[in-house]
């Protein structure tokens, strides 16, 4: 503070030329840039390792007996490891395989609104029976008590247990869309039995799931053989 | 800080003003946004009391070693700058630490940027004293922004969930209080603590009023 009476800094904010302001700046952004960058390099490796750890913990739940997990890409040209971002028309998915090698099954992701917002499942597909035999929530913010019933809900978890996904004759689509129908009229096995009560986040899940493996699954299918074991 | 004829606090002044006298949750109702949103269960709160405590100590720390050559035109960029920054560095932090903690918290880490706790108490306090003061006075506001946190996350788990740290209380039979961990109930457990204090102030500032007056009854 200055030698004058008044507390107030305001007389002498005209006299700070420009070239101050802009070294200040410059040299508490420098600094900043610093820390920054040095703090994402040092987590980096951390963070990497959560990531996946989380998304085999995630697999290994859908998918029981897995002890390995790949990440895959499949598009039109068949399918590649995932590296970079998801090329054009292509879409993710997981192979998991047992202590042995041998393939125990797919899984991937899907994602719709829900009642609070995107609602974020993995699915396992068993490619013998090409059926869904398992599901997973990854992230939602649906209202506790209602909404996350979706992995509570022992009765709603069941329609997971061999839910239909044929393709078509044609290997383009799915023979069935999987779709959500009212609590207790299921008849199909294409068919999920909503949650009564929750039956918003309910049908956010089968769409996710329809949506996923529309598709990714008339690209993986006809390439199935080439994931051979590892 | 201290006015021209008024005392310097004392480090213990400094330290204990933002956990008890100006409790950023209780007494000066800062931060109200993480506050409600991020305290549906202990554990919740507790990260993002120390998340916040961090950059706020940080923070504090940076902008009070900087604070003779900020100009006061550049000073609230500088200072946001600085808070982005801290807040940058706890975001990867917590990444590295738990990816469960990381998505419960969500966007409220990074809005930890926008919380007037910091930029105020850097404005406020960190601005006008030495590295120390400023560090002490923002561990003490950190703590006590940690403790409003808990008081509020606690109960909310508490009645919500029937735990206590993800351990259950009340065994299976126990049916949650569900509102408790909604939107809602952050308003009742928020307001039922604010009517606590408010009480226990008004209390003691009636227990004062009666010595004073008996003083000078006494005295006469």
């Amino acid at each position: 503070m200055s030698e004058q009476a008044t507390p107030t800094a305001a007389p002498e904010a005209p006299a700070t030329p420009s070239a101050a302001m802009i070294r200040t700046l410059g040299l508490v952004a420098t600094i900043c840039g610093v820390l920054i960058v040095s703090s994402y390099e040092g987590t980096l490796d951390a963070v990497n390792a959560n990531k996946k750890i989380a998304l085999e913990r995630a697999v290994f739940q859908v998918i029981p007996g897995a002890a390995k997990v790949e990440e895959y890409y499949a598009t039109s040209a068949g399918i590649q490891p995932a590296t970079g971002p998801t090329p054009e028309g292509g879409a993710k998915f997981y192979a998991a395989y047992d202590k042995a090698g041998a393939i125990k099954g797919i899984a991937a992701e899907g994602a719709s609104k829900g009642y609070a917002d995107v609602v974020r499942v993995l699915f396992a597909y068993d490619p013998a029976k090409q059926v869904i035999n398992g599901i997973g929530v990854i992230s939602m913010r649906e209202t506790p008590g209602i909404g996350d019933k979706i992995y509570t809900d022992k009765a709603f978890l069941k329609n997971f247990e061999a839910l239909d996904v044929k393709l078509a004759a044609d290997m383009k689509t799915l023979a069935n869309a999987v779709k959500v129908v009212k609590h207790g009229t299921k008849q199909n096995a294409w068919e999920i039995d909503a949650i009564s009560g929750a039956t918003v986040t309910s049908k956010a899940v089968g769409r996710g799931i329809n949506e996923s493996a529309q598709k990714l699954l008339p690209l993986l299918v006809p390439n199935l053989d080439k994931l051979g074991s590892k | 800080m201290a006015l021209p004829g008024q005392k310097q606090p004392s480090n213990m002044e400094e330290f204990l003003e933002g956990i008890w006298k100006q409790n950023p949750t209780f007494v000066m109702v800062l931060g109200m946004c993480p506050t409600l949103a991020v305290t549906v269960s202990a554990m919740n709160a507790i990260s993002m009391g120390l998340a916040t405590t961090f950059v706020l100590v940080a923070s504090c720390l940076l902008v009070s070693t900087v604070r003779n050559i900020v100009p006061p035109q550049v000073r609230i960029a500088t200072y946001i700058l600085i808070i982005a920054t801290f807040v940058t560095v706890v975001d990867y932090a917590i990444q590295a630490i738990s990816l469960a903690v990381y998505d419960a918290l969500g966007a409220f880490i990074q809005l930890i940027v926008v919380n007037c706790i910091i930029l105020g108490r850097a404005e406020a306090h960190a601005a006008k004293n030495p590295p120390v003061r400023a560090a002490i006075n923002a561990v003490g506001m950190g703590i006590g922004f940690t403790i409003g946190l808990f008081a509020l996350g606690g109960v909310r788990e508490v009645l919500g969930a029937g735990k206590l740290f993800g351990i259950s209380l009340f065994g299976p039979d126990f049916q949650p209080w569900v509102v408790m961990v909604l939107p809602p109930g952050g308003f009742f457990v928020l307001a039922s603590w604010l009517l606590l204090f408010n009480w226990l102030n008004s209390r003691k500032t009636r227990a004062d009023r009666i010595e004073t007056v008996g003083g000078h009854v006494h005295g006469a």
